[in-house]
């Protein structure tokens, strides 16, 4: 590993982590880590673990075994609320939004502003709302609509600016893109850059080797709930990556 | 991210003006859903005024007496219906309530009859007090534990409180030997209604200035605080059309339930025990709002605020709308759904106050077959069984809806079968209804 932004203490770093459901080892001793600034691709096969691995982080699962370091520090996390308590935000594959409910109130889902009364404040909520949409899709105006009546794209940027607005130093993205046009997918993938450069440390999973040669500073390759390895990704090809998700070979390695 | 589909929207919508319904609705930003309730509501009453005026003679519905008399009976159901709103919300079921009510009825019977009369005298004035924190206490606790084995065992809510229905009522009678409890505490029956069980002329006009008060204060502080966010504003003739139809429903409700006097022999023994001289004509005193109407109208104001503005409330449409997500953003969904059912169990035990001191005694079957009307008042009222969705103020308009037929049926002499009948074909055509409705403005 040469890259320069590897030196120093990892944002995350997550040793040896274990986790099986009913006999089956989800995830099976996997440790990766994370650096300030830095989008690590997660790939590999549906059920190869990888969003098990991420739900571990974000606190939707109990691993274990194994630890969580954040900025070096032994991390706790047991519950959502406790990941959200060291910035960790997460963008989930299915979004997790409830359709019942307007942009603002998602947006806010767990964390409500409340007004002198400890009353939820509805007003100032969708205020914070705007701002922050104005800046990820200035065409989003549906604020008083559930999320149920928006479209794939719109119910997409509520989600990012849910892990956006709330100062995540380490994002989660799992198939951010995977319901998403061309032109969204562009969108995506200047927001990644751009989160990357103000040095918030990324964790995609991804099916597309393209976004992941194209965004991606290291790639982790998990299968069958094993790390097979993890390669910067100047260094490899795409057919290295594809070999290591299909055959669970480290390149450079003899096949 | 862009959308064009809602740019190409937006054009669309200025090019075609909208009508002039359409215009009053977006101004007012008035919910249909709650004019559609009133409107079934008006011609539910006015049907039954006018086929009884001119079948029978006599138009029974729409007098002060019989609305009156709606009002006190739709409490008890009307509480209850507050609480499965949010059982309802959250994708679950209470089958239970008219047995905990029944429960909560006997607490309190056995306890104001056998207990406290031995501790501090008979009509003690704590009696009545003690007697419905136990009852709600105890519907509080089932709630609870209906809750846990709901959220912590995994149970389906179906079978636990179609269990608790059976449970709760076998408790009752083994408590009671199915005796039944009486008499009642004099105070405690107050709760009930009745003529003494009401506020009175002043007593109404008090409680309906503090409501328009509250009217008008909402509305300017409703302008004050979107004028603060830049949010778009109602026209002011929207804001004075909203505020006028407030207060004059208030004003129009205490008239209503000042103008139906207390009958004459309650008139003369309130006369004889005063030494007032009943005058040539008879002496006028009203009823005004009954105790049990408040009640219920406290808890619509308090679930109402609980619903839309606190964390507690925001979390029971999370949970309904998409539980893997609310538990995702930290929500702890286990423990919501214990207070949830705690909620549901203490306003059963508040309903079960307003029942047994309306019947002025305690039995194991009161609020039986309740749990049927309390869940036909919330979908009838719009909550949706999918989840996600469903108000306070519309399970209160189902209950009255609910009662209002049974009430009319009575009236105009429809035996009970007949009524059975009707409100059964009546709930399942009002779901239909509220499924169009749904798919029309989808």
């Amino acid at each position: 590993m040469s890259d320069k932004t590897n030196l120093g203490t990892p944002l995350v770093e997550m040793r040896d982590i274990c986790i099986s459901f009913g006999g089956v080892h989800a995830v099976d001793h996997v440790s990766v880590d994370l650096y300030p600034g830095e989008v690590v691709g997660l790939l590999g096969h549906n059920g190869a673990g990888k969003s098990t691995l991420i739900k571990v982080l974000s606190g939707a699962y109990k691993m274990d075994s194994g630890e969580i370091y954040v900025n070096g520090e032994l991390a706790d996390i047991r519950s959502p609320r406790d990941a959200r308590r060291f910035n960790i935000e997460t963008i989930y594959q299915t979004l997790a939004l409830a359709d019942n409910l307007d942009a603002a109130s998602n947006l806010f889902l767990g964390r409500e502003l409340t007004s002198a009364f400890g009353l939820v404040d509805d007003d100032a909520m969708e205020s914070e709302a705007r701002k922050i949409m104005s800046r990820l899709n200035p065409n989003f105006q549906k604020f008083k609509d559930p999320v149920s009546a928006l479209s794939g794209g719109q119910r997409q940027s509520v989600a990012i600016a849910r892990a956006v607005y709330f100062n995540a130093q380490i994002l989660i993205m799992d198939e951010p893109t995977a319901a998403l046009g061309p032109h969204e997918t562009q969108m995506v993938s200047e927001l990644i850059t751009q989160l990357k450069a103000e040095g918030i440390g990324i964790f995609l999973i991804s099916h597309d080797i393209h976004d992941v040669m194209q965004l991606c500073d290291r790639a982790s390759v998990m299968k069958n709930g094993k790390l097979v390895g993890t390669v910067d990704v100047a260094d490899v090809t795409d057919d290295d990556l594809l070999s290591m998700i299909i055959l669970g070979k480290q390149p450079g390695k003899a096949v | 991210m862009t959308d064009t589909n809602e740019h190409s929207a937006k054009t669309g919508a200025t090019r075609t003006r909208p009508g002039l319904i359409q215009r009053f609705m977006r101004d007012t930003e008035l919910d249909t859903r709650l004019l559609g309730m009133l409107g079934a509501l008006a011609l539910i009453w006015v049907g039954f005024h006018v086929y009884g005026a001119v079948n029978n003679g006599f138009g029974a519905f729409l007098t002060p007496r019989n609305l009156w008399n709606l009002s006190v009976q739709t409490s008890s159901i009307g509480i209850m219906a507050c609480g499965m709103v949010l059982v309802i919300i959250t994708r679950h079921i209470d089958l239970s309530v008219g047995s905990v009510l029944g429960f909560c009825a006997v607490i309190m019977g056995i306890t104001q009859v056998w207990f406290l009369p031995q501790l501090v005298g008979l009509e003690h004035w704590s009696i009545w007090i003690i007697a419905c924190i136990a009852g709600m206490i105890a519907g509080t606790l089932v709630g609870a534990i209906h809750g846990w084995l709901i959220a912590y065992l995994s149970i389906p809510a179906f079978i636990v409180t179609l269990g608790g229905l059976l449970v709760w009522r076998g408790v009752a009678f083994l408590i009671t030997r199915g005796e039944t409890i009486s008499p009642l505490d004099s105070t405690f029956k107050l709760l009930g209604g009745g003529p003494t069980g009401a506020v009175g002329s002043t007593g109404s006009w008090i409680v309906g200035i503090i409501a328009v008060v509250a009217v008008i204060a909402l509305i300017i502080m409703g302008r004050a605080k979107r004028k603060r966010f830049d949010f778009r504003l109602r026209p002011i003739w929207a804001e004075w059309f909203i505020g006028i139809i407030s207060v004059g429903a208030v004003i129009g409700a205490v008239l209503l339930v000042n103008s139906y006097p207390w009958p004459r022999g309650i008139v003369r023994r309130y006369a004889d025990a005063n030494n007032i001289e009943v005058p040539e004509g008879g002496l006028f005193i009203s009823h005004g709002f009954a105790i049990p109407v408040l009640i219920l109208l406290v808890v619509v104001v308090v679930m109402t605020v609980v619903m839309n503005r606190t964390r507690f409330g925001r979390y029971v449409y999370a949970i309904g709308g998409n539980p893997e997500a609310a538990a995702l953003a930290g929500i702890n969904t286990r423990w919501m759904t214990v207070k949830i059912f705690a909620l549901m169990g203490f306003l059963a035990g508040l309903s079960a106050v307003v029942a047994s001191a309306r019947l002025g005694s305690a039995t194991n079957a009161l609020g039986t077959l309740d749990e049927l009307y309390v869940i036909a008042a919330a979908v009838i009222g719009g909550t949706s069984l999918g989840g996600g969705v469903g108000t306070i103020y519309g399970a209160v308009l189902g209950a009255f809806v609910m009662q209002s037929l049974q009430t009319g049926m009575v009236l105009i002499g429809f035996d009970a079968a007949v009524q059975q009948v009707v409100v059964g074909g009546v709930l399942v055509f009002a779901v239909y209804l509220d499924n169009l409705y749904r798919r029309s403005s989808k």
